[in-house]
Formats: structure tokens, C-alpha cells, sequence
């Protein structure tokens, strides 16, 4: 994992505008978002972003403190070092013969992958894993043509209680 | 009750007696309730201006200023005001009215997305799509805007929102869990802060606007006395600490007093409050006190190691930690290495204290400044607009008290210097209020001229006409070859027949001693007055030029006669 590469935890109000406040912070700030998740959380009327984030040390602290002082942000946490990190993936791939459509369906196998979708054509396969796996998975099919995908972005959880 | 009303109820519930506004399609509900209610309205000539003028107004008096615009176009000329009150961390609650909820993202007449549009200059911003909102809403605005790091708030209210019925008058609908700041500085730094004090040989002391807005400014002067360190500032900080007390050296940065830019570099220990290191104070960062050990605080987190690194950080409100640092440093006494540091600054403040003494005609801004000077008193508060005109206020007028000095800082908003001193006039209506304008920025708000007459606010306008834009024709003069590209104004009005058409008394002033003259017979009729001062283009020099080093600066003070 890249050392400038963070995860962040974020408990924020679930409000209309807040995404925006927050995206639009990071923008302004002149910080990257890699990829940002919103979901519900366990509290009600509140939701749970994970952000994805590239900066340094000295970035990464303004950008935790710059959250901060967004009112509807409640909390923050930094959880790279100690998270799960899961994103989802769909991804279409040509089939241009059945040996194709076997070694796919092999790899997909291999990866826990689930095809989803089975066309004379293509495969539509929904895959799960952090950022490596996905990408792994995805140059490994590479070679027979993709024709789409689609990813979630990171979500993420620290471990133990 | 209806939406309306529960507005300005909720304004009176916050001690508001005064908001600055103008009416339009949206707000004609609100304006219709306010017809009978007892509260306050002037009636600006420009959005921008009741922005300006609710932001001179919690300047002046520490109070949340409220201004009010339409939607749409109204919304949208609040927005420099806006952005210039949370660049200084000024309390404005702005309100806006909004087209009704069900037409709202279709592109309906005068609609504006003003809460997406001012999302990056407000420190929060609340649209009530039900008017049992209104009250909490308004509450928590208030609350927001004032606390921590003060800045605006803005409330969108949708039109049929302002006419609805609220079912019960309730203000603790809201919550803010997200929102908590720190006020009490942590012990342990502050007592860190007492031993690195302790063991400072050249300690100096670097003021903000926080220790201003935390009315602490009776706390730093405690500290500086009992440290025995002379004390700078940022130009919103003007007025923290007494200009004319032995320990002031005046203002830092770009177009600082040069014995601050100068020697600040040599301390070995900088207790910064309530600052937040912009560029124009602290000019290139990487030799900006290289080798001082800097001690930061400020009510703001983000704010501390953002520009400048600290060695201590104590996040907290200004007076609360200089309480408790005074505290942890009773019976402390200066050393003799203290004394001398202190002793040489202030020798070297004598021998590079500006010095003017024009006669000059036409006559030299530095001579307009020492003659507004001699007549004001440390009660009349001065705000000034941006550009030259701020910069020899800044520079030569010395700042006794807090609230005194009104100035743009952050966003550097031409034509915010007369709006702003409406509202600090009918913040202080017992404080004379004169405002520095350069002919630039007035001929932007000059429209204003029509609010003081008609509210009768004695609000003294000077007008400093060089018949330039004449911050960039400085820099153009001095970085860019001379060549001065769209800077010089050319046919300007008559000052005098524009304020006398407004039934406002203007004099127009060329020659010296007639500044002093003028203002002190304006101060004793208590009227609104337009001093129109033609100025000699003079440079505001010395200067920091962009990217130098905060001790490099270029240019000395022009004498004609060397008094000394």
C-alpha cells in the first residue's frame, strides 16, 4: 500500500447537501479523492462516508481538520492502518469462443467471483475485495475485451470490538 | 403565527434590533410582516451593501449582523459580502428569500441554488422546507455564527414557507452533535507555553483579529507586560493591543511597519493568537522566523500548522488561554536578556517610526491619515476600503482600542469600507464613524450615500481621489514596467456635486490642515459628510514585494523634511 494513501472514516449527518459540502471541501482544498462511499449507518439519521484519499502527512491533517469544522460532520477517523477494505466490482467481458467463456468462468472461480449476467456474447461478472484483488482480476480478463465496468469505491471498517 | 413572523420573532428572541435589506418577488411576505413588527430596517441601495453593513455592524459590536436579500439576483449580490465576512470570521447571519419549494430546480424566475453557490464561504448554511423549522433554525444560525471561529450563516426561506403556519413555536428543534468547539486551552500546553517563555531571551508577541473578536484584548496586554515583549499585529488585529503603548510595534507583513518586518526574524520565541499566518502577514514562508521557536494559538485547529510550522499549538478561545497563561506565569519576571532585546526593539521603533511631515499640494495621503489622526478619538471607529487607501490607514493611523478599525482583510473587497461604517454607525451611534475610500472602491458603493441620508446616519466619508486604481498602478509602477494598464480612472464625477445630489454636504479639500478642519467640523454637526481629499498619486511604501522574505522589504518612507 502507498504510504500517502488514507482511509477515512466518517460519521456525518444524514442531511441533503452534505456530500456536496463535503466533496466540494476536499475540491477546494485542492486534495484528490480517490474514491467516496455513503451509506446509512447504525444511528439513525446519521450516515457512514469512507473516503479515499492521496496526501501527505501535513495534508492529511488539514484535511481531517477541514472535515472537522464541517458542522454536519460528527466524527472522523483515520483507518488505513487498522480497516477491511472492500470494494465491489462489475465488470462485462466479451466472449469471443467457448474456450473464452471457460477461462473466465475458471478465474471467476477462482476469484469468488459470481457471474450475473450470461449473454451468446458476454459476461457480466460482480466481484468483491480490496483494490488489489479487483485489479488483479481485472487484467487478468483484460485480454478478451472489456466492455464495462463499474465500481463501488472503497467502503471500509476497522477490525476487532 | 406564520413563517414570516416567526423570523422576526426569532431575531427579537436573539437581540436583534436592526437588519440591513431590500425587498424583492420572495420576500414580500416576510417584508409584508415586517410592516407591523417592531424591528428596525434600513433600506440599503445595493445587496452588497447590507452584507457589508451587517458585517460592520458585528465588527463594530461583537453582535451577530443580520442582512436580507431576495432570491435570485438578490441572493447572488450578497455573495461578496458573504465571502468577505467569512474570510475575516465575522458573525453574519444572512437570509434569503427563495422561490417555492415545488418550483425549486425549475429554473423558475429569479431562482439561484444560493446555498450551492455560497457552500465554500459560509460556515453553515439551513433551508426550512417547513416553517415549525424557522425558530430552531434561526436559533442555532445565531449560535453557529458566534461561536468558535465566528463566520456567516445563511438561511434560504422558501416563499410559501414565509407565509405558512407554524403549528407550535419551538426553537430546540435542531441539533448540532457535529459542532462543538474547543474553548478551554489545554493546561498542560498552556504550562509548556510558560517554559518556553521562560526560556526565551527575545520573545515578541503576534496578534490577530481573534484576540479581538475574544474581547481579550485586556488579557494580551497583561501577557505583554508581564513578558516584557513588544507586540505586533495582522492588519485585522489592529487594535488588539494599543498602538500608541511603548511595547506596540504595529502591523506585520506586505505593507507592515518596517521595525516589525524587520527585526521579527531575529526573536527566538513568537507567541502567535488568533492569527492565521496569511501571506500577506508573513510574506515567503520559508523565511518567515526560520529559527524562531513559535508558539500558536487559536481557536481553530485547521488553522495551526496550515501556513506556518508550530513548535507549541494550544487550540483554544484567546482569552480563555491568555487567562490561564497569565495565571501559570504569576510572579514571573523578564530576565535581563528580556529587557535588553525589548529595549533595543523599542529604540529601533523610534529610529524607523514613519515619519511624515508633507506640505505639500496636491497633497500627500500620508498628511490626510495624521490629520484624520490628530482629530479623531480612540472611541471613533475607521473602517477603510481596500487598496492604497487601507494600507496608509493601516500604516500610519495608530489603533488604540478594539473594534476601531474595520477593515476587508481576507478577501480584500473593494467598496466594502462605506457600507461597513453604516453598519458600524448604527452598531455605535454614539462612536464618531468615518471611512477611508479610495475613489476606486466608492464610486462601487456610492449609491450608499442615498442609505445615510436617508436614515440620517452621520457617517463621515472620505474620498481620496488620485484618479487611480492605485494599488495596481503601485505594483504596475513598481513590478510591471510602468505600464499602467487600465488603472488610471480618468474622467472621475465631482465628489462634491454626486454627495450634494444624494442631499449629502461634501467639502472638498486640497490643501493641508484642511482635512483636520473639515473632519472636525463634520464631527460636530453630526451629520452625513463626503470629504472629498485630492490626493498626490503616492506609492504606499515601504512594501514586502510578492514572494519576498518578510525582512526584504523595498522602498523607505519618502520625506520631504526629515523632522528629526
Amino acid at each position: 500500500m502507498e504510504s500517502n494513501y488514507h482511509v477515512i472514516s466518517t460519521l456525518v449527518e444524514d442531511k441533503p447537501g452534505v456530500l456536496q459540502k463535503v466533496a466540494g471541501m476536499f475540491n477546494r482544498r485542492g486534495f484528490n479523492i480517490d474514491s467516496i462511499t455513503v451509506g446509512s449507518s447504525e444511528v439513525e439519521g446519521q450516515s457512514r462516508m469512507v473516503i479515499s484519499v492521496h496526501a501527505d502527512e501535513k495534508g492529511l491533517e488539514q484535511v481531517t481538520k477541514q472535515l472537522n469544522k464541517l458542522v454536519d460532520v460528527i466524527k472522523i477517523k483515520d483507518i488505513t492502518k487498522t480497516a477491511v477494505k472492500r470494494e465491489l466490482c462489475l465488470v462485462k467481458v466479451s466472449v469471443p469462443n467457448a474456450k473464452a467463456r471457460a477461462e473466465i468462468m475458471q478465474y471467476s472461480n477462482i476469484f469468488r467471483a459470481h457471474v450475473l449476467d450470461v449473454t451468446d456474447q458476454t459476461l457480466m461478472i460482480e466481484l468483491t475485495g480490496d483494490k488489489k484483488k479487483i485489479n488483479a482480476f481485472i487484467s487478468l480478463v483484460e485480454g478478451y475485451g472489456i466492455k464495462r465496468i463499474a465500481r463501488t469505491g472503497l467502503t471500509a471498517m476497522s477490525r476487532g470490538v | 403565527m406564520r413563517g414570516g413572523e416567526a423570523i422576526i420573532e426569532s431575531l427579537k428572541n436573539m437581540g436583534v434590533k436592526t437588519i440591513f435589506g431590500y425587498p424583492g418577488g420572495q420576500t414580500i411576505p416576510f417584508y409584508d410582516m415586517l410592516y407591523d413588527a417592531d424591528m428596525d430596517h434600513i433600506l440599503v441601495r445595493h445587496e452588497q451593501a447590507a452584507a457589508h453593513a451587517a458585517d460592520g455592524y458585528a465588527r463594530a459590536s461583537g453582535r451577530v449582523g443580520v442582512c436580507l436579500a431576495t432570491s435570485g439576483p438578490g441572493a447572488t449580490n450578497l455573495v461578496t459580502g458573504i465571502g468577505t465576512a467569512y474570510m475575516d470570521s465575522s458573525p453574519i447571519v444572512a437570509i434569503t428569500g427563495q422561490v417555492p419549494t415545488h418550483l425549486i430546480g425549475n429554473d423558475a424566475f429569479q431562482e439561484a441554488d444560493i446555498i450551492g453557490i455560497t457552500m465554500p464561504i459560509t460556515k453553515h448554511s439551513y433551508q426550512p422546507k417547513d416553517p415549525d423549522l424557522i425558530p430552531s433554525m434561526i436559533k442555532s444560525s445565531f449560535e453557529i455564527a458566534s461561536t468558535g471561529r465566528p463566520g456567516p450563516v445563511l438561511i434560504d426561506v422558501p416563499k410559501e414557507v414565509q407565509e405558512g403556519e407554524l403549528t407550535e413555536f419551538r426553537d430546540d428543534l435542531i441539533q448540532t452533535p457535529g459542532y462543538n468547539p474547543t474553548v478551554k486551552g489545554n493546561i498542560k500546553q498552556i504550562k509548556k507555553a510558560r517554559d518556553l517563555i521562560k526560556e526565551a531571551k527575545k520573545p515578541m508577541i503576534l496578534a490577530g483579529a481573534g484576540v479581538i473578536i475574544a474581547n481579550a484584548c485586556c488579557e494580551l496586554k497583561k501577557l505583554a507586560k508581564t513578558i516584557n515583549a513588544p507586540v505586533m499585529t495582522s492588519l485585522l488585529g489592529k487594535g488588539a493591543f494599543d498602538e500608541t503603548d511603548d511595547l506596540a510595534l504595529g502591523m506585520l507583513g506586505m505593507h507592515g511597519r518596517k521595525v516589525s518586518n524587520d527585526y521579527i526574524n531575529e526573536s527566538d520565541l513568537l507567541i502567535a493568537i488568533g492569527i492565521r499566518f496569511s501571506d500577506r502577514t508573513t510574506g515567503r514562508l520559508d523565511s518567515f522566523v526560520p529559527d524562531t521557536k513559535v508558539i500558536h494559538i487559536d481557536i481553530d485547529p485547521a488553522e495551526i500548522g496550515k501556513n506556518v510550522d508550530v513548535d507549541l499549538p494550544i487550540v483554544g478561545d484567546a482569552k480563555n488561554v491568555l487567562k490561564s497563561l497569565n495565571k501559570v506565569l504569576d510572579g514571573y519576571n523578564p530576565s535581563d536578556d528580556v529587557n535588553n532585546w525589548t529595549d533595543m526593539i523599542k529604540a529601533k521603533k523610534q529610529e524607523l517610526m514613519p515619519r511624515v511631515s508633507y506640505d505639500d499640494v496636491p497633497l500627500k495621503p500620508q498628511t490626510v491619515i495624521k490629520e484624520i489622526a490628530e482629530v479623531l478619538t480612540p472611541e471613533s471607529i475607521l473602517t477603510t476600503d481596500v487598496g492604497q487607501n487601507q494600507m496608509w490607514a493601516a500604516h500610519f493611523f495608530d489603533t488604540q482600542k478594539p473594534r476601531k478599525f474595520i477593515s476587508s482583510g481576507g478577501l480584500g473587497t473593494m467598496g466594502f469600507g462605506f457600507p461597513a461604517a453604516i453598519g458600524a454607525k448604527v452598531a455605535c451611534p454614539d462612536d464618531p464613524v468615518v471611512s477611508i475610500n479610495g475613489d476606486g472602491g466608492f464610486l462601487m458603493v456610492c449609491q450608499e450615500l442615498a442609505t445615510v441620508r436617508e436614515y440620517d446616519l452621520p457617517v463621515i466619508a472620505v474620498v481620496l481621489e488620485n484618479r487611480t486604481l492605485g494599488m495596481v498602478y503601485q505594483w504596475q509602477s513598481l513590478l510591471y514596467n510602468n505600464r499602467h494598464s487600465q488603472t488610471l480612472l480618468g474622467n472621475s464625477p465631482d465628489f462634491v456635486k454626486l454627495a450634494e445630489s444624494f442631499g449629502v454636504n461634501a467639502v472638498r479639500i486640497t490643501k493641508p490642515g484642511e482635512t483636520k478642519e473639515a473632519l472636525s467640523s463634520a464631527m460636530k454637526d453630526n451629520e452625513p459628510v463626503l470629504l472629498n481629499v485630492v490626493i498626490d498619486s503616492e506609492e504606499a511604501l515601504p512594501m514586502l514585494p510578492p514572494g519576498a522574505g518578510i525582512n526584504e522589504m523595498i522602498g523607505e518612507y519618502k520625506l520631504e523634511k526629515d523632522v528629526i
